[in-house]
């Protein structure tokens, strides 16, 4: 019988509430479930809570009674607040979490890199936030119990599975016993241990490296601003590598890499930890000020997915799905992506405005973005915690030569997560105009924000369904009468026209843009340029001239995978 | 990448010169992290990684 703990986890700045377990004696028989989703994570219940947008219900099954001990993921980017502004809780990670966009590398004292992420003011959000990983999830389990879409079940933990044709049988473990749940689909975000990705056997694919990292939060008074500090080769840790980041409520996380050869166990050690913690506060000027210890976990880096994110009538999200390294925040920010991405298509394929060969595109997509990622963070990762003897006399002679040679400076750059672009995907248009427009979001891209007025930006006013930007003073009659028809069939599809704010025929928001922000960002020309944005805002569509047949090709590619 | 555009006799006995000098002065414990500061600073100047690839599969010959 499963038994999660009813004990509230400890910490010195975090308050656990423990939920009630959901109980099947308690509720009326189950019906088979459109979609039940396994691990009420930050990227399980952005899924619930897109899919929710969606129109979708679904089961969301946490095997806990409470959100996740420790801090865990505490960076967001700029694309993640944007998919979480599209559930509805970006305006309390603004309120609570610690905006920065400053990193700096140091080595023998001497500051040898410093990274400026750009900050455009079109951008609602900056390049980064830091939220302990408990409070994030707190406001997104606050936003799934309010919504009649949702049913989050506590202390409900998947240990079966049984896949059929049409459908999944899933065996749910409770404090009272088992029971079992029948669902079209399965969405497994249960995390990087998944024991769904076990129970069918799938085996990730890619590299793990064997450096291991301390992670441990600490509540200190230090008068040093958010921007992320990384020490290379410091004396009390030769060889090694030690980063720090501030999060809110004075706790900073310290990640120091271990000796070798040393035990996670051995490093956990409380006097192991208070020495270290010591030595890294005595490197940066501070030694001897009192702290207290919050959470600490010991971390290797590994970059592995699983080479199809479908299995039948299972679909893998998150760590779930492939498991990135943290150097340049890429666990949960990839995640969120996932939870998008996957979210709209289950929408549409539940409302039966899709097939479900739509999935398909899903997995190109996502397990396309996590190669991405893996290329990217390998560099980083052999960076930071260099893997063989050659990649460590490498790493040594740019730490050598960086204190006197510029040009090796940018290897210390941690390429931070960005949003795939999803150039090749089958859902691109392909008879629009993508390849005369000269700047812009293109095919695939992620949406570019726009400043419209002091507090409103273009992003506020996406999603939900595909969303048809038409830049100019009307939408063309034709236009119109092939959007309808697209309603009429169900599917979710809004009309913005951005040009002189007010109402127009046709369009369901008119967008002022007095000074030409949006027609810049966007790389708009002339009136009657348009682009298409797929449910997750990523373009799949743009026109330098907008007609109705080449808007209903795209709508057909769109939502199917393949060309008219 | 043939002696016409290299170093006369005299410039490459100068430079086996310097390097072995180099080699000697920092030492057996630092001079294999010397070398490799050496030819990344060499691959800069050189200012193409595909010569840079080329020769390092020519130093990799006859160890």
């Amino acid at each position: 019988m499963h038994q999660p703990t009813t004990e509230p986890r400890r910490s010195i700045y975090y308050d656990y509430k423990i939920h009630q377990p959901w109980l099947a004696s308690k509720n009326g028989p189950q019906p088979r479930h459109q979609v039940v989703i396994a691990g009420g994570g930050p990227v399980g219940m952005t899924a619930a809570l897109e899919l929710a947008r969606h129109g979708v219900p679904c089961v969301l099954l946490e095997s806990e009674l409470q959100v996740s001990e420790g801090s865990r993921a505490i960076v967001f980017t700029r694309r993640s607040m944007e998919i979480l502004q599209q559930v509805g809780v970006a305006d309390r990670v603004t309120q609570h979490g610690l905006p920065w966009r400053f990193g700096n590398s140091f080595y023998r004292g001497q500051r040898v890199f410093r990274m400026e992420a750009p900050q455009d003011d079109n951008d609602r959000f900056w390049p980064m936030i830091n939220l302990q990983q408990q409070y994030l999830e707190e406001f997104l389990v606050d936003a799934c119990e309010v919504h009649p879409l949702i049913e989050l079940r506590w202390g409900n933990r998947v240990t079966g599975l049984t896949q059929h044709q049409d459908h999944a049988v899933v065996e749910v473990d409770t404090p009272e016993g088992p029971y079992t749940l029948e669902t079209e689909w399965l969405v497994a975000s249960d995390g990087a241990r998944s024991g769904i990705r076990t129970l069918l056997d799938l085996k990730l694919e890619g590299a793990s490296y064997e450096g291991k990292f301390v992670i441990a939060d600490i509540r200190i008074d230090l008068p040093l601003p958010t921007e992320r500090l990384a020490f290379f080769d410091p004396e009390w840790n030769p060889r090694n590598t030690v980063l720090m980041h501030r999060e809110p409520l004075n706790i900073w996380r310290v990640d120091y890499q271990l000796p070798e050869g040393e035990t996670p166990e051995q490093a956990l050690e409380p006097e192991s930890l208070k020495a270290r913690i010591n030595a890294q506060l005595e490197l940066i000027g501070h030694g001897g000020k009192p702290w207290e210890m919050d959470w600490c976990s010991v971390y290797s880096a590994r970059t592995l997915t699983l080479p199809d994110y479908r299995a039948g009538r299972t679909l893998f999200i998150g760590d779930a799905a492939h498991l990135l390294p943290i150097f340049g925040v890429r666990g949960a920010n990839t995640g969120f992506q996932d939870a998008q991405a996957l979210a709209w298509r289950l929408g549409l394929i539940c409302s039966g405005q899709a097939s479900e060969s739509l999935l398909a595109s899903y997995s190109q997509e996502r397990v396309g973005a996590a190669w991405e990622i893996i290329d990217e963070a390998g560099k980083s990762t052999r960076f930071m915690t260099p893997p063989s003897r050659g990649f460590r006399l490498l790493r040594d002679a740019v730490l050598s030569l960086s204190l006197t040679e510029g040009f090796v400076r940018p290897l210390y750059h941690w390429r931070t997560s960005r949003p795939h672009e999803y150039s090749h995907s089958a859902l691109n248009s392909a008879g629009d105009d993508n390849a005369l427009f000269q700047s812009g979001p293109a095919q695939g891209a992620p949406p570019a924000n726009v400043r419209l007025v002091a507090d409103e930006f273009l992003l506020d006013h996406l999603g939900g369904g595909f969303d048809l930007l038409v830049f100019g003073s009307s939408v063309p009659t034709d236009v119109q009468a092939t959007v309808k028809d697209w309603r009429a069939k169900g599917l979710k599809l809004r009309v913005l026209l951005i040009g002189q704010g007010g109402v127009a025929e046709g369009a369901d928001v008119c967008l002022p843009d007095t000074e030409g922000r949006a027609r810049a960002r966007w790389g708009v020309k002339t009136d009657g340029a348009a682009y298409l944005l797929r449910p997750d805002q990523h373009v799949c569509a743009r026109w330098m001239t907008l007609d109705a047949h080449r808007l209903n090709a795209a709508l057909k590619q769109a939502t199917t995978g393949v060309a008219p | 990448m043939n002696a016409t555009t290299g170093l006369t006799i005299g410039g490459l006995e100068t430079a086996y010169d310097q390097l072995a000098t180099a080699i000697d002065t920092v030492g057996e414990d630092k001079s294999e992290l010397f070398l490799v500061k050496l030819a990344l600073l060499a691959a800069q100047q050189l200012g193409n990684e595909t010569v840079f690839g080329d020769l390092i599969q020519r130093a990799q010959k006859d160890l």
